[in-house]
């Protein structure tokens, strides 16, 4: 276990067990002093070329949990704006001995460039890349899922909580993504990884946020919402981040207008109202309350959106623990250059 | 010596060369002398014996083709020597069997005047390593909105008769149907970069199946084919010539082959690359398949290969596109457009087209030299190019063993790039030798230094 590049290489196997460690780390969160020694003297690099202080503030409070070192290198602004390359960048982290990369970068594949150019020898995470794959987002998605609804789906008895879930996959699970798949590499991430859990996804979107080549995913696909809560009954409900700018020409003039967007693909109360009584909502954050999802679906108690970002800190410091500190013969045979 | 031998000398001021047994276009093999400029004799195999001063070469296994003739090559002089240079450019179009290379006018300047083209042509005959045609820019620019000056860069030393804005569309339909219209006055012809700009913002591979799971903006083919169709109406209309650069898709080749049936004046050209290389190789994000065009899909290059040999496309190009180390040592989405290709294209196409037995040697010889030097209209004239192998025809030839398999090599190439998306593969067939008028350019498979030619102001 090298790299977290991409949900894609991740085996079932490799998925279950990043999920049972984030629930281990979990446990550690609710005791007195959360601080493991596990990483001391490590050193973590938060390399962003692309501005999200949610992301970096999570992935900097996993390292810190585990007590490694972080060092935040935000690129936007820096040199990088007069031309420093990627390349450059990964030379200097090289020279400082960073044990680890976190990187989000606006070009999708710069991950997988700076896993295997040869710049670095550090491992290397994914934390977003263009419209590519944002893998901790998925297993945090994955592993809220697994919490909230198995084994309540996997029709067994159970307490949804810390440890819920643990050695299961997410078998019988339907899940609808909703919004901007087109540019979504949550989407993209959570659509492999769910179906390698057994999931069923449906994505619903209009057909112009549908990427051409959709029809070699493992999902299906639908451009009527209120259809798909109707009849897929999802246990989950995942909502996207839509961009207004999405809808003018000079962004693409994928939708007419908001109100429009609202109607068709909106979550609100009606539509919540559609849903199974055991259905979680969810979102990546940050949300556009109004857009893509009302206050009330936003707040009901339905809404699993900030418990997300707690266990947004458990599944990564999963992540770092197993690259940096995990058994490696227990994890990695398969896939080695993907995770 | 048998009184049906013929004995030949090297009195004549140029190397005279005897090339024994050897087979022209792959044909039935012959004696082939190359004497002051010109083939001086074609006699049966066996039947010609070297005197005083002549060169032999044994052609034991060597097919003997015209020199290849490139319409579509970037040598980057001027204004990017650091990626190529009209003398690296041109050595190299040597070593891939190229006597002739059409120079696209995205330079910095521009090709669009006739100060511009005459200087690289200029330059390129300097060199001596092949000759230079430059292409002159269908706009000032390459801006899309003026015509640049077409006469005055047609009626310069440089006779230029291909004029493109390569590297962008001549996306402004009244912009094409003027200039497919001016050219007619000295037999010119629009070589278009067929790429709707709006349906390729931000593009960075082709759009479909592979696009959508690695997360590149898609380059859908409809962008390329909805601007051939509207060109070849124009052509249609107006009764011009019209050429298609670099075709990618399959609708592309239908819509070709639904507009020679109409008579319609088009020809178009393939490249290497997109014969040779599926959209496949983008998943590991390498910049080394990131080309515009875009790789495409399997059935794509089936039908391109298929349009290819039954004569829809006419003709192959290069697309020669050096860039510089840093260019390429980046990510996908930063990396520079453009893979190299006059060292390659000539195995890539006996790999995919003769080996596979869809074409002859004849067909290379007319889809890499006759056909496109006819479109250039570089055929007649002081420098004839493309011409067949016959007696008294120019002595631009070039010696080719099939038989060869050989890795390429990029750092090792003579172009100044190393951006060719072969490298490291291993491809058939290999360039022995290289004449361009009688004198050797490529001899054993490497660049003869040119020391018997001028190099005054060409000291690059
Ligand atoms: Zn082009």
């Amino acid at each position: 276990m090298k790299h977290l590049l991409t949900t894609r290489g991740l085996s079932r196997a490799d998925a279950i067990r990043i999920l049972d460690t984030a629930g281990q780390m979990a446990a550690t969160q609710s005791r007195e002093i959360k601080k493991l020694p596990t990483l001391r003297g490590r050193t973590v690099v938060n390399l962003f070329f692309e501005d999200s202080t949610r992301t970096r503030i999570s992935f900097e409070t996993a390292a810190k949990r585990l007590s490694a070192d972080v060092i935040n290198f935000s690129a936007k602004g820096s040199s990088v704006s007069k031309g420093e390359s990627l390349k450059d960048t990964a030379l200097t982290l090289q020279a400082m001995g960073a044990d680890a990369v976190v990187i989000r970068h606006q070009a999708s594949g710069a991950p997988h460039t700076l896993a295997h150019a040869g710049w670095v020898e550090a491992a290397v995470i994914n934390a977003g890349d263009g419209m590519h794959q944002h893998p901790t987002q998925a297993l945090l998605d994955a592993y809220t899922m697994r919490r909230h609804l198995m084994p309540r789906v996997g029709r067994g008895v159970g307490v949804p909580g810390v440890g819920a879930g643990a050695g299961l996959d997410l078998a019988g699970v339907r899940v609808a993504i909703v919004g901007d798949v087109l540019h979504s590499r949550v989407a993209r991430s959570n659509v492999q990884l769910l179906h390698t859990l057994g999931a069923q996804v449906t994505l619903v979107a209009p057909p112009t946020l549908v990427p051409v080549g959709v029809e070699a995913w493992p999902c299906e696909v639908s451009y009527h919402l209120d259809e798909v809560l109707v009849d897929l009954q999802p246990d989950a409900v995942m909502m996207l981040r839509v961009q207004r700018e999405r809808m003018s020409s000079a962004g693409g003039g994928f939708f007419p207008s908001p109100l429009e967007y609202t109607r068709n693909y909106g979550l609100d109360a009606v539509r919540l109202g559609l849903l199974p009584e055991h259905a979680i909502v969810m979102h990546p954050g940050p949300m556009n309350r109004g857009l893509e999802i009302s206050a009330e679906a936003a707040d009901s108690p339905r809404a699993v959106i900030v418990e997300q970002v707690a266990n947004g800190v458990a599944v990564r410091m999963a992540v770092l623990y197993l690259l940096l500190a995990g058994d490696v013969s227990q994890v990695g045979s398969h896939e080695r250059a993907s995770l | 010596m048998t009184s049906s031998q013929i004995e030949i000398d090297g009195s004549s001021g140029l190397a005279t060369y005897l090339i024994r047994d050897v087979a022209p276009l792959g044909g039935e093999r012959v004696d082939l002398v190359l004497a002051g400029g010109v083939i001086e004799r074609i006699e049966p195999s066996g039947s010609v014996v070297a005197g005083e001063g002549v060169v032999v070469v044994e052609g034991g296994h060597l097919v003997a083709l015209p020199g290849l003739v490139d319409l579509h090559t970037h040598l980057r002089e001027p204004g990017r020597e650091d990626a190529e240079t009209i003398r690296s450019g041109t050595r190299a179009a040597a070593v891939g069997g190229f006597t002739a290379v059409h120079a696209m006018a995205n330079t910095t300047p521009v090709q669009d005047t006739a100060g511009v083209v005459e200087q690289v042509w200029r330059l390129g005959t300097e060199a001596g390593w092949a000759d230079v045609h430059p292409v002159g820019a269908v706009s000032v620019g390459l801006e899309g909105t003026h015509l640049a000056e077409l006469g005055a860069m047609a009626h310069s030393a440089a006779q230029v008769r291909v004029f493109s804005d390569d590297g962008k569309c001549v996306a402004d339909p009244i912009l094409m149907r003027r200039a497919l219209e001016y050219v007619k006055a000295f037999d010119g012809v629009i070589a278009q970069h067929s790429q709707e700009p709006r349906l390729t913002e931000g593009s960075q591979m082709n759009e479909g199946v592979v696009s959508a799971e690695i997360g590149l903006a898609g380059w859908p083919a409809v962008a390329e084919e909805a601007i051939i169709a509207r060109d070849v109406l124009l052509a249609e209309h107006v009764g011009s010539r019209l050429h298609v650069c670099h075709l990618s898709t399959a609708g592309s080749v239908d819509l070709i082959r639904w507009a020679k049936s109409r008579g319609i004046r088009v020809t178009a050209e393939v490249t290497g690359h997109h014969l040779g290389l599926t959209e496949e190789r983008a998943r590991d994000y390498d910049p080394m398949f990131k080309v515009n065009p875009p790789l495409r899909t399997a059935a794509d290059v089936e039908a391109v290969r298929e349009g290819l040999a039954d004569g829809t496309i006419d003709i192959v190009a290069t697309d020669h596109a050096p860039h510089t180390r840093e260019d390429k040592d980046c990510e996908w989405a930063a990396a520079a457009f453009g893979m190299t290709g006059l060292e390659t294209v000539l195995s890539v196409v006996q790999q995919t087209m003769v080996d596979t037995g869809r074409m002859t040697w004849a067909d290379v010889a007319r889809v890499l030299s006759s056909a496109p030097a006819q479109i250039g209209r570089i055929t007649d004239g002081p420098r004839p190019q493309g011409r067949p192998l016959a007696v008294g025809e120019p002595a631009n030839v070039v010696l080719v063993d099939p038989a060869v398999r050989r890795v390429v090599r990029p750092a090792e190439q003579a172009t100044a790039s190393a951006n060719s998306p072969f490298g490291g593969v291993e491809l058939p067939g290999q360039v022995m030798a290289t004449f361009l008028r009688g004198r050797a350019t490529v001899l054993d498979g490497v660049p003869v230094e040119q020391d018997g030619v001028s190099r005054v102001g060409a000291s690059r």
